[in-house]
């Protein structure tokens, strides 16, 4: 439990350093709406195309903005080497990966939250499928993205341009949730029944689990001095 | 002591010889097929690139587990090596792979499974090198390499799987160039192409080494000399 | 004790017993290994070779246990520009699971006299004040052992004091303190032990009461320049 109480002790710091100057959290949200306003331009948003382009949409929206914040989530820590002054405390290493996994997911969730309904009134989409099932690809998309976004930022926050690295390497390595949730939330919007999108649930399931566990195994080699 | 090795010279004429062998057995020894012609003999160096470019990931894989439980640099050699080994071949797949499905299917690129795990493959190792292209410190560089070479394997079957399924719902699958009716003197070469690959990506794994460990050298040398001169 | 990384030998034959309640100050010039031997016994990196007891304990055993009975004061702060002081001093106590935080907190604010900034956010302190602060926070845990990493860079003459006050403060209470330093004015004449480490051993070892700060440069500086 004190393990618990240490992930949340860390997530309640990085809550509160961030709503005080709203600085992640503000530039991923703009920067999600703009993407879909710059597909808007890009894909005529009125035709018969928003149908078959949206959960594209939808996830790149989501995924370039989230690299914005996972992107921070290291490198904030480098200024007064306040990760070194995490790792000398009493606390497993992993309770610092799952802290940041967790303030991150919040703040994907935040933005997915607000962009998501402000891409149904550009686009003037009408949900049609189930809320619920959009609501778990949602969670399970985020949750892959995230846990293993967390880890490979805190690879790449070791380098100078991090910031150039972490996408060049996440995006290969993420192609199954992209395809997984793009698919998915696509059969939802079609109002395809849930057996259509089951085998697309188990695969996004699979990685979270992997990536969550894998991470935990490996990460005292990647905060290593 | 930087002379190469006997076994290696050895290594590299049992490679030489086998090539050899390899090309004949594909340009002369198996018939030339009835519908693509000449084109087909690129199928023999295709898949033999693939396999090598697996196993040369899969060794980054195994070197890279062994790296950080021993620490010993040489797996971080062996890693590094083979990751570059495996970033040339999985080119060559990408690069053969258009110009078979050119005369196959008369289109340059098909989001078949198989070739698009490679691409993928490919940006992975890419990323792979990346990590080692940027400026840390050896030891540092090592250990986050290794990490990215273990999380980099375990992905690609994910990967595979993803596509998959994926290709499956969007372009129904029309690749099958193992399966069923293959000519038994087209499987000989290419198996006899297989194992000239494989020979030949340990003399480049050695090789490779060889390099590394001459550059190494210099490094001390190097040091040395600087530390007089002071 | 050695230490290698990569193909070099960054520590020799590092063998050194520290006695509780002891004050080592540790100089060396730069690359000399004075700050990986302090991250070998801060448990950040582990030995190559050899044997690390701290407490009486193996350093492999239980290391989360004995990082809770260290502090460590360096020229980085350790702090989060964007928390206030209360918050980022709550944030390293509940790390180090200390009791009563919110009074201890009252306490190490008083010691280094931060009481009145205890709610403003720590980006808009002067560096005087945030190297103010990290000491509170290195010290929020009561720690037996306090490690110092050139602790006087930077400093302002209101630091300096409040520093040696603490330090003087923990000696008093028979704690342990290891300060790596190259500055010769400070904090040394409150050491018992003067160790010089160059190119990874150490070369001199001795009571710092037995000889003055001008033996010491002489010494040192010969040391320095032989190797």
């Amino acid at each position: 439990m004190r393990f618990l109480a240490k992930i949340a002790n860390i997530v309640w710091k990085d809550l509160v350093a961030e709503f005080r100057t709203k600085e992640m959290i503000s530039a991923m949200l703009i920067f999600s709406v703009l993407v879909i306003i710059v597909f808007a331009f890009a894909f005529d948003p009125v035709g018969e195309t928003v149908r078959a382009v949206s959960p594209g949409i939808i996830w790149v929206a989501f995924t370039f903005s989230g690299i914005l914040g996972l992107n921070r989530s290291f490198v904030n820590e480098k200024q007064n080497e306040t990760l070194l002054g995490l790792m000398l405390a009493p606390v497993d290493r992993t309770a610092i990966f799952f802290g940041k996994v967790i303030t991150n997911f919040i703040l994907m969730v935040i933005t997915e939250a607000i962009s998501l309904p402000v891409f149904f009134v550009l686009f003037d989409f009408r949900m049609e499928g189930s809320l619920l099932q959009l609501l778990l690809v949602i969670f399970l998309g985020t949750l892959g993205f995230v846990s293993i976004g967390t880890f490979l930022a805190a690879l790449s926050a070791n380098v100078r341009t991090s910031e150039i690295l972490l996408p060049i390497i996440l995006f290969p390595v993420l192609v199954p949730v992209i395809i997984g949730a793009v698919e998915s939330t696509a059969t939802i919007f079609n109002q395809g029944a849930f057996e259509q999108i089951v085998g697309w649930v188990k695969l996004l399931a699979v990685y979270d689990v992997i990536f969550l566990v894998v991470p935990f195994i490996l990460f005292d080699y990647v905060l290593e001095v | 002591m930087l002379q190469p090795s006997k076994s290696h010279q050895l290594l590299g004429w049992i490679t030489f010889v086998l090539v050899l062998v390899a090309l004949y057995m594909s340009f002369i020894y198996a018939p030339i097929e009835r519908v693509m012609g000449y084109v087909q003999k690129i199928f023999y160096f295709h898949v033999a690139s693939a396999w090598n470019a697996f196993f040369a990931f899969f060794i980054v894989f195994i070197a890279s587990i062994i790296y950080l439980i021993t620490r010993n640099m040489r797996w971080d050699t062996i890693a590094k090596v083979s990751a570059e080994i495996g970033v040339v071949f999985t080119t060559i797949v990408l690069v053969t792979g258009p110009i078979w499905g050119r005369a196959a299917w008369n289109t340059w690129w098909t989001w078949e499974p198989r070739l698009t795990t490679t691409l993928i493959l490919w940006f992975i190792y890419l990323a792979y090198v990346l990590i080692r292209a940027s400026g840390m410190e050896t030891q540092k560089k090592a250990t986050l390499a290794a990490v990215f070479g273990i999380i980099g394997f375990i992905d690609v079957p994910i990967v595979f799987f993803a596509i998959k399924w994926w290709g499956a719902k969007a372009h129904p699958l029309v690749f099958g160039e193992s399966g069923g009716g293959i000519h038994p003197q087209m499987l000989h070469a290419l198996i006899a192409s297989v194992i000239a690959f494989t020979f030949l990506y340990f003399y480049m794994l050695q090789k490779g080494i060889l390099i590394e460990q001459a550059e190494e050298r210099l490094k001390k040398i190097k040091e040395t000399l600087r530390a007089k001169s002071h | 004790m050695v230490k290698t990384i990569g193909s070099k030998t960054v520590l020799k034959d590092i063998n050194l017993h520290i006695e509780p309640g002891e004050f080592v100050s540790v100089l060396g010039p730069n690359g000399a290994g004075k700050t990986t031997l302090l991250k070998v016994l801060t448990l950040l990196t582990p030995p190559s070779e050899g044997q690390v007891y701290i407490a009486g304990q193996k350093i492999t055993g239980n290391p989360l246990a004995l990082r809770k009975k260290m502090g460590v004061i360096s020229h980085n702060t350790f702090l989060y520009g964007n928390l206030t002081a209360y918050e980022n001093l709550l944030f390293y106590g509940r790390m180090y699971d200390v009791p009563n935080v919110r009074q201890r907190i009252k306490e190490v604010i008083a010691e280094v006299g931060l009481q009145y900034s205890l709610n403003d956010p720590v980006r808009t302190f002067s560096r005087g004040m945030q190297q103010r602060l990290a000491i509170a926070r290195a010290i929020i845990h009561d720690p037996d052992i306090l490690f110092l990493d050139e602790p006087y860079t930077g400093l302002d003459q209101h630091a300096i004091g409040i520093l040696n006050q603490v330090l003087l403060n923990l000696t008093n209470q028979n704690r342990t303190i290891y300060m790596i330093t190259h500055n010769f004015e400070q904090g040394l004449h409150m050491s018992d032990r003067i160790i010089i480490l160059v190119s990874g051993r150490i070369v001199y070892e001795a009571s710092s009461k037995s000889l003055s700060l001008e033996e010491l440069q002489d010494i040192y500086l010969k040391l320095v320049g032989e190797s």
